[in-house]
């Protein structure tokens, strides 16, 4: 039998996906405005923010009400109690993406330090887990899941690379770079914690496909 | 929310103001005011004896029936007060029928049973048109694939769940405005208690639909709109999302929390 509920499940569903695309857009398009460094691109980005964090207490709203209403149980629970989560992983992949564009409204304003050539990289493999982790839940794929877990430590590599060229080759040597090097800095970290919530995401959806909770166990996988 | 979709400017059919009923020297409905919107399932629950099922009978003056009640307020039904001596009791129970906690088919046919109410409200039609309207009623809900061999077996021939739908069958047939519902699934099992909440949501697309209900969650699960009843009062009466989640009065909280009492 066709249940309503099953509907409203389908609703979920879209509003998650939504959800995760927006947040794609919003770190890519960060991404574009430190690369061309475009100030209105930036303060577009965090302007967008605001709609992001509406459609987040909206799936908040959303969960609630259905597990209220419906007492759901097994994999209709699993898939609930994921949304609620994947839904705040998303909104605060949407805040970094903001936090890379506060960075990019300072650099503008000042003489480029060097090329960009690892955080491009960097963000390169954040957007892509994202994207997997969101793909992994829409096609409840645990085996895509569990790549996207095993994909972040080259994010961790990238990011002490990054971190360690910064500080020897640039702050250590000029005084007057700390400012942006500080600032490219910060960039790779919010990079680095886009892959920790993608991560997230994609531990959630081996739960919510397999019943198995894998947080903090990766080594078992 | 896409769930929730709630049309609030549906007009009330049922607007009861200030109600209260006795029976003998006991106040059962305590000043309760509440309003029933067009197209919409409104949901009572609250504890036994708390006036649900006697509020839910105020609206087709089934408590006539009772000795010794009084009544006073006011119940609107499409801009009439039915607790006037005035009001035309035939024509109210036929716009606002009744379906009850056990399934209550007569014991005649099928065909019979749906054509009851077109008879004894004079408006049998050529025959040909009551084999429409009982092919018509029963594709309402649900029931016509299931019986459209045995129009002629008797009604208590049936399961209880088709029992149940047959009894909303028999009401459609006289085109009422409201569907009441007293406890209408108590007697059935899960299935069947899951298939006739999705018919209620199929059936609300042309009626309005009040349910007076025990089960907490089918309160939860079917209805727009809800009422929360204690000791006579409607203590709370709001959407339903909003009385599951966050509702207002402590008392409330109690009771669908399972602290009550």
């Amino acid at each position: 039998m066709q249940r309503h509920f099953d509907d409203q499940l389908k609703d979920l569903h879209q509003e998650i996906l939504k959800m995760g695309v927006m947040a794609q857009e919003a770190i890519f398009r960060s991404i574009e405005a430190l690369k061309s460094r475009d100030k209105a691109q930036a303060e577009e980005v965090i302007a967008n923010d605001r709609k992001i964090d509406g459609i987040e207490n909206a799936i908040d709203e959303q969960c609630i009400d259905l597990i209220a209403r419906n007492q759901p149980m097994a994999g209709d629970l699993r898939f609930i109690a994921t949304a609620l989560k994947i839904n705040a992983d998303l909104e605060r992949i949407a805040d970094l993406a903001v936090d890379i564009c506060q960075r990019v409204l300072e650099l503008v304003e000042k003489p480029l330090l060097k090329p960009l050539i690892d955080i491009p990289q960097l963000s390169a493999i954040a957007q892509k887990m994202v994207k997997d982790s969101i793909d992994a839940f829409v096609s409840r794929d645990s085996g895509l899941a569990k790549k996207v877990m095993l994909a972040d430590s080259e994010a961790d590599q990238l990011r002490d690379r990054v971190q360690s060229e910064l500080i020897n080759d640039y702050m250590a040597k000029d005084a007057t770079t700390v400012d942006r090097a500080v600032a490219l800095l910060l960039i790779a970290r919010y990079l680095e914690r886009i892959c920790d919530h993608a991560t997230n995401i994609a531990e959630d959806v081996v739960y919510m496909v397999e019943g198995k909770i894998v947080k903090h166990h990766s080594d078992d996988l | 929310m896409p769930n929730a979709l709630h049309n609030t400017i549906a007009r009330p059919v049922i607007e009861v103001r200030k109600l209260n009923l006795w029976y003998g020297d006991f106040r059962a409905l305590k000043d309760v005011s509440a309003a029933f919107r067009e197209n919409m399932i409104t949901a009572i629950i609250g504890p036994s004896g708390c006036g649900k099922s006697t509020l839910l009978r105020t609206f087709n003056r089934m408590n006539d029936l009772v000795e010794g009640v009084r009544t006073s307020g006011s119940i609107m039904v499409d801009g009439v007060n039915i607790i006037g001596s005035d009001a035309d009791l035939i024509d109210l129970r036929k716009k606002v029928g009744m379906v009850f906690q056990r399934p209550n088919p007569f014991p005649l046919s099928v065909s019979e049973n749906i054509l009851f109410g077109l008879k004894i409200h004079g408006l049998v039609s050529e025959r040909n048109e009551l084999d429409a309207i009982v092919e018509k009623s029963l594709r309402a809900v649900l029931l016509w694939d299931d019986l459209k061999d045995r129009l002629s077996k008797s009604a208590l021939s049936l399961s209880l769940e088709q029992k149940q739908k047959l009894c909303i069958a028999r009401l459609i047939a006289v085109k009422p405005e409201v569907l009441l519902m007293d406890e209408p699934c108590s007697t059935l099992d899960p299935q069947a208690t899951a298939r006739i909440e999705e018919l209620m949501r199929e059936l609300k697309r042309d009626y309005t639909i009040i349910i007076v209900t025990h089960n907490m969650q089918q309160a939860a699960r079917v209805s727009d709109e809800a009422g929360f009843m204690l000791l006579g009062e409607m203590v709370e009466f709001g959407a339903t999302a909003q009385v599951f989640t966050a509702p207002r009065d402590k008392r409330t909280e109690d009771y669908i929390t399972g602290r009550y009492g």
